[in-house]
């Protein structure tokens, strides 16, 4: 086993790094929402599910893929993936601010306290859950591969798989901008400010409600090129993926500690890792056992993460 | 908004006791005919209106009465409760098959070990913020049902099947379709999880849960145990879904880890909240109609759960206080929190 383990230990290590930067995209839609509105944003796990099948859509309606079509090469293969990242995107961008609208906006101009928006939240992704199950009779959906997944190169014995690869690049890139943003422009400074202190930012004259929205958008914006990725690497999609990655990337975000950018990053790769790892040892069937008590664990021991800056806890 | 949970109130409070007698007894006495009311008007698409009014009414009107002293009571946001009933009848499942126990004797094991798992996943959880528990209980309720998915002794995809039913008691028979004695027994549980909750909710217990419910910071500084308390209330509500679980296996005598999808937690929060958050009487006018109208009307029965999400949408949004609110003297205070954290 552990032979086995050490032979693999670098294929393993790649996959799980892609993983890992899935779940970081999908934690940043978590944890930039916690940092303004201290509040969990429940409703991104779905937001991410339909971000998966705008991939597909694009992929297989648009560009009229099916499963036995020839894999598109040169130019045409990036316009493909391009459009298909930018629009999932997009779609996923949207739907997180409609959700913001929705969910959140009303009950917080009400000053409802936590337990309302949170169940509000439920309710909108059990909404989307629901729709998308009944639009796809309750099957999941294979996407066709537009992409022939070839070995670009080999590290010590691993071959390194071109769709990790690509996921990995664009993760890296997508958060540098991330980051650039967040640091460098004004807009970003006023998502800093409101999470530091609402009341002040307020004061100061920043517009609360379009610095919300913003920060939905952006989150979304991440989640929805996680969508992109995770159809890239697995090639399939169903209604009620959305739980299973949505609660993984909350630990991720919760492991590295909730509320920045940080600590999304390390917490992803560290539970990407560590799910690949421990899903060859265990089988794949208890991979979300291990994440569930990963969550557990690092709640009771550590609530403010494992890397992040401290944050206080703030009681409900 | 017309209070009707403060007019019933008042009634009850200007009553005197054999007044009191007489109104709960007539209650009782019409929870306890219902299974003689009406014909084929009532029977749903998919099973006629005794089998329906056992599951789901009467069972959702059990665990929203159980979820309720978590989310309504104490203000601790449950997403997991699936689990406990999971728990309460893999107990049954079990026990049922393997040993010679019967029904009523398997009872006070399911529910013991239902309120042990509780106090398992309560006491690191409630050390810990509102949300972080939503998320905690959203895990636990789809872990059990993967572990039951996977562990033979379990019977993975396949479940437990050929599970007794209750053995008969002062010479009651309980067939297997006869709904009406199920029912009957159910309602005795519920008046008896109802009986517990009125008491409890007047004592030192339901003052603690008011108290955190309302304003966590404060109740501990004026004294109040509030942690113990927390998981007090998290432990009674596992009882009463074990004890939903139990009887549910032994009705439906198979099992299977698909009965017990997060879509149930769901379902019984849609309950509690669409019937009025903290008031028993709303939490069971809202079980009764969310478990009976997606049934009943045919369009309606694929989509229940797209509904149940739309219910908690709406809700939350127009009238947060739900069908029945609970009285005015237990409202929170305007939520000192939110004003302190945010705009």
């Amino acid at each position: 086993m552990i032979g086995n383990f050490l032979d693999q230990f670098w294929s393993l290590t790649f996959g799980g790094l892609s993983l890992g930067f899935i779940y970081i995209l999908i934690a940043l839609g978590y944890t930039m929402v916690y940092g303004v509105l201290r509040m969990i944003n429940f409703a991104n796990s779905e937001v991410f599910m339909v971000a998966t099948f705008a991939t597909i859509i694009i992929v297989r309606d648009v560009y009229n893929f099916t499963q036995t079509s020839e894999y598109a090469t040169g130019f045409r293969l990036w316009l493909i993936l391009g459009t298909a990242l930018l629009a999932s995107m997009v779609v996923a961008g949207v739907l997180s601010v409609l959700i913001e609208i929705v969910a959140y906006r009303r009950l917080r101009r009400m000053n409802s306290g936590i337990l309302a928006p949170l169940i509000s939240a439920i309710g909108v992704s059990m909404v989307l859950a629901e729709a998308v199950r009944m639009m796809t009779d309750s099957r999941p959906v294979a996407s066709p591969r537009a992409m022939e997944k070839s070995f670009i190169g080999k590290f010590f014995d691993a071959d390194i798989r071109l769709d990790n690869t690509i996921i990995i690049f664009a993760a890296v890139i997508l958060l540098t901008l991330l980051l650039a943003f967040v640091n460098k422009t004004r807009l970003g400074k006023a998502i800093r400010a409101v999470s530091m202190n609402g009341n002040a930012a307020k004061l100061m004259g920043i517009n609360i409600d379009g610095v919300v929205s913003i920060t939905f958008l952006v989150g979304g914006l991440m989640t929805g090129a996680a969508g992109f990725f995770y159809v890239l690497k697995y090639e399939n999609t169903s209604f009620s993926i959305g739980f299973e990655l949505g609660i993984a990337a909350f630990t991720a975000a919760i492991l590295g500690g909730i509320g920045n950018i940080k600590g999304a990053f390390y917490g992803g790769l560290a539970l990407g890792l560590l799910e690949t790892y421990a899903s060859f040892f265990l089988g794949t069937q208890w991979k979300a056992v291990t994440v569930f008590v990963v969550l557990v664990l690092i709640l009771y021991t550590k609530p403010n993460g494992l890397f992040g800056e401290a944050m206080t806890q703030t009681r409900a | 908004m017309i209070n009707l949970r403060d007019k019933g109130a008042e009634i009850w409070e200007r009553a005197n006791r054999p007044q009191r007698v007489l109104m709960a007894i007539s209650f009782i006495a019409m929870a306890a005919a219902l299974p003689f009311l009406g014909g084929t008007f009532l029977n749903t698409p998919i099973a006629d209106y005794q089998s329906v009014l056992v599951y789901p009414i009467a069972m959702f009107v059990l665990m929203a009465i159980g979820l309720n002293i978590v989310i309504g009571k104490s203000g601790l946001l449950d997403l997991g409760y699936v689990a406990f009933f999971a728990i309460g009848a893999y107990t049954m499942g079990l026990l049922g098959t393997r040993t010679s126990l019967n029904t009523w004797e398997i009872l006070p094991i399911g529910i013991a070990m239902a309120m042990f798992s509780g106090i398992i996943l309560g006491v690191p959880a409630l050390k810990l913020r509102g949300d972080y528990l939503a998320i905690i209980t959203l895990g636990f309720g789809e872990i059990i049902r993967i572990v039951a998915l996977n562990l033979e002794v379990l019977g993975r995809s396949g479940g437990i099947i050929g599970i007794p039913t209750p053995p008969p008691i002062f010479g009651i028979e309980y067939a297997f379709d006869s709904h009406r004695i199920y029912y009957w027994t159910l309602l005795i549980i519920i008046l008896f999880a109802i009986w517990m909750v009125r008491r409890l909710s007047v004592r030192r217990a339901g003052r603690a849960w008011e108290s955190i419910r309302q304003d966590e910071d404060a109740a501990e500084l004026m004294g109040v145990p509030t942690f113990k308390y927390k998981v007090w209330a998290f432990v009674l509500g596992a009882s009463v879904g074990g004890a939903a679980g139990v009887f549910y296996a032994s009705k439906t005598l198979f099992i299977a880890p698909d009965n017990f999808t997060l879509q149930i937690s769901i379902l019984i929060l849609a309950c509690v909240v669409f019937g009025g958050m903290g008031n028993i009487w709303g939490v069971i006018a809202g079980a009764v109609i969310l478990g009976y109208l997606p049934d009943r009307i045919r369009f309606l029965s694929d989509a229940r759960l797209l509904v149940f999400g739309l219910v908690l949408v709406i809700m939350m949004n127009l009238r947060p206080d739900g069908l029945l609110p609970r009285k005015k003297r237990e409202k929170a205070l305007p939520n000192k929190d939110s004003n302190k954290d945010k705009s």
